[in-house]
């Protein structure tokens, strides 16, 4: 049960920092004007393990407005949309993959 | 029903302005989250994929109509309209915001709920029997000694920062329905040879990564001698007990790495030091917190009442009964299991208007009683026979009347990366498929008693290790894949699955767990052999070798 914070910093591709509103626990992710958004396709990406250090201690010294930040993975399609990079990101982004009722 | 008295419900209240305080310290900035955190842990709030979770407790499974109300308020104002019943006699809440979480801890307060002891590492919610009271042969109710440990532990310092969690179950029967085997400390409530009651003491049990079965560290202790004996285990633990390394540091590993018998002979001098204490329990303490449980005044009904007698005509009804309703200890009225099961339904979800419902029928006919057992269903604990034909079709138009308590679409399952941070694999869209591909009740039926249960991750809160069938997922190069395990149990025969072979992708669990019971209805020497006692019997060879065969 590492915290992401806790871990090396080192990306392999693309990625974004996110985390969740302070207030009401709401996915948010860091945009390239020092601020948060709710929309994925907002996030700032990075490219290096020190621009990724970069975003994040941006990130983690707003600690006032977001809780937990961490690196994640997306992919960047054809066109500049940004994806979810894993199954975990994805559910963030998108929300549960279940029925709430019975079907 | 356990009725607080005022330090009770003067704590509660205090710890809502005390938490109402803190949010708004945190919201301003004036506290990090790093100073925060553990204030909002110490009041059952976790951060979660999607938003903050709010986990609140349910002391012994044992809720009032009035407390279920105020649970469904909380989730119908707060929420999204439904709540998650959890594997320790909890509820939890998925999508609760920080800022109104202090109107919701005040909300529940009325009603005499808490979220103390729902999380952090000190003595969590002692958990117990959900047919406590009622169920026939017990030795006595085993809550008024949960609800005298709950009274002792609270708040105390000495079990507020220990190395981590800590959970205790008591049962009073001989079949354990509360899993005191897979607890820190489980206590089996019994009578010695001279008809004293006391208490058989196991210790180091648990799941997660490391799973243990506990061992019986005393067979015997009086019961008012039961503060002191738990005191002492907990200062034996508290000062060996690993803190340098997170995933040694629960009790069931010193248990392990000293020995039992070791363990013991610390625990045995530690409490001799402490000899006749204050924690020696008088019987009048005893007696004081018993009197504050009031129990129905039954009336005198007979075994076999009519109206039950015409219902049994109607097959649907007569399903439903066998699998839902148990003997009670009074004659003409019996324990009905309310499955949170349905087909194609998150395992243990309620929504708010379900939970308005059942209050209702509680109040009708369960004299306004709830109960919420380990396997995530509810209870309603006191229903006169008379009265089975009607609760059921009410529970029927409320989505509450599937009749598969015990068979294999009861599974229990933690919410997994549907919701979890901690996961590494959904759980609940397995559950759901599952339910699917044995939805045919004949078919269940024909199964018979079997376990499903369900973690995504390794820290087991679906209490995979103790499944007749266990599923656990686990993350290969950011896939889910899931390993499996047969024979194991949760009972007074408590034991761990054994795995039967490599993990299996996501798409094939279904068609996997299909495969094992297939090979069970095949293997098994007659119709009333159990699945578990079938794994007991071939072992998981057989088993094994029918789901990789083809794979």
């Amino acid at each position: 049960m590492t915290s992401p914070l806790q871990q090396k910093i080192k990306i392999t591709g693309p990625s974004m920092v996110t985390a969740n509103r302070t207030s009401d626990g709401i996915v948010i992710y860091r945009t390239a004007q020092q601020g948060w958004s709710a929309s994925l396709s907002d996030a700032a990406i990075v490219r290096t393990s020190d621009e990724a250090r970069a975003l994040l201690n941006e990130a983690n010294a707003d600690d006032v407005v977001a809780v937990g930040a961490y690196i994640a993975p997306v992919e960047l399609k054809d066109g500049g949309e940004i994806k979810p990079g894993n199954l975990r990101e994805r559910i963030r982004s998108k929300g549960l993959t279940i029925d709430l009722l019975p079907a | 029903m356990y009725a607080y008295d005022e330090l009770d419900r003067t704590l509660i209240n205090e710890r809502v302005s005390e938490f109402r305080d803190q949010v708004k310290r945190r919201l301003s900035g004036e506290l990090t989250e790093d100073e925060f955190k553990m204030l909002r842990l110490q009041n059952g709030v976790y951060l979660q994929l999607h938003a903050y979770m709010f986990r609140v407790a349910i002391p012994y499974g044992t809720l009032s109509s009035r407390q279920l109300r105020a649970l469904a308020r909380v989730a119908r104002r707060y929420d999204r309209g439904y709540g998650h019943f959890t594997t320790r006699q909890n509820i939890q809440y998925n999508w609760i915001k920080l800022s109104e979480l202090p109107d919701a801890l005040a909300d529940l307060a009325e009603v005499g709920i808490h979220a103390m002891q729902t999380s952090g590492n000190n003595m969590r919610n002692v958990t117990s029997d959900q047919w406590a009271g009622v169920a026939p042969g017990e030795v006595e109710d085993p809550r008024i000694w949960s609800e005298i440990l709950r009274q002792h532990t609270t708040l105390h310092p000495e079990f507020s920062f220990l190395p981590r969690k800590f959970k205790i179950a008591i049962t009073a029967s001989e079949h354990d329905r509360a899993a005191i085997k897979v607890h820190d400390i489980g206590l089996r409530l019994h009578k010695n040879a001279d008809g004293e009651t006391g208490f058989e003491v196991l210790v180091g049990g648990g799941l997660g990564r490391t799973p243990f079965i506990a061992k019986t560290i005393k067979p015997f202790v009086h019961g008012r001698d039961i503060l002191s004996y738990v005191e002492a285990i907990l200062r034996v633990y508290n000062q060996y007990g690993r803190r340098d390394n997170i995933y040694k540091a629960r009790i069931k590993i010193l248990v392990h790495e000293l020995g039992i018998e070791k363990f013991a002979k610390e625990v045995d001098e530690e409490w001799k030091q402490m000899g006749h204490s204050a924690l020696t329990l008088d019987h009048s303490v005893i007696e004081e917190v018993r009197s504050r449980f009031s129990y129905p005044v039954y009336e005198k009904l007979p075994h076999m009442p009519d109206e039950l007698k015409q219902a049994a005509h109607d097959p649907l009804f007569e399903r439903w009964r066998k699998n839902s309703v148990a003997p009670h200890k009074v004659q003409g009225y019996s324990i009905v299991t309310l499955s949170l099961k349905p087909v194609g339904g998150p395992p243990g979800d309620a929504t708010a208007d379900q939970m308005d419902a059942v209050a209702d029928l509680a109040d009708k006919y369960s004299f306004g009683e709830i109960r919420v057992g380990h396997e995530q269903n509810l209870v309603l604990p006191h229903v006169a026979k008379r009265d089975l034909p009607q609760l059921w079709k009410a529970l029927d138009r409320i989505g509450l009347a599937t009749p598969n308590v015990n068979l294999v679409t009861d599974i229990i399952a933690c919410p997994g990366l549907d919701y979890c941070s901690l996961a590494n694999a959904r759980s609940i869209p397995i559950a759901q498929e599952l339910t699917r591909r044995f939805a045919n009740h004949d078919t269940a039926e024909m199964i018979g008693r079997l376990h499903i249960n369900i973690s995504g991750c390794i820290n087991a809160c679906g209490h995979h290790h103790v499944g007749h069938i266990g599923i656990l997922g686990v993350e290969k190069n950011g896939e889910e894949f899931y390993q499996i395990t047969i024979g194991g149990r949760a009972d007074e025969n408590a034991q761990m699955g054994a795995l039967i072979g490599p993990a299996v992708p996501y798409a094939e669990v279904a068609d996997v767990i299909e495969d094992i019971v297939e090979a069970y209805l095949a293997l098994r020497d007659r119709p009333e052999e159990l699945f578990v006692d079938t794994v007991k019997r071939l072992g998981v060879e057989p088993f094994k070798e029918r789901v990789y065969a083809t794979r």
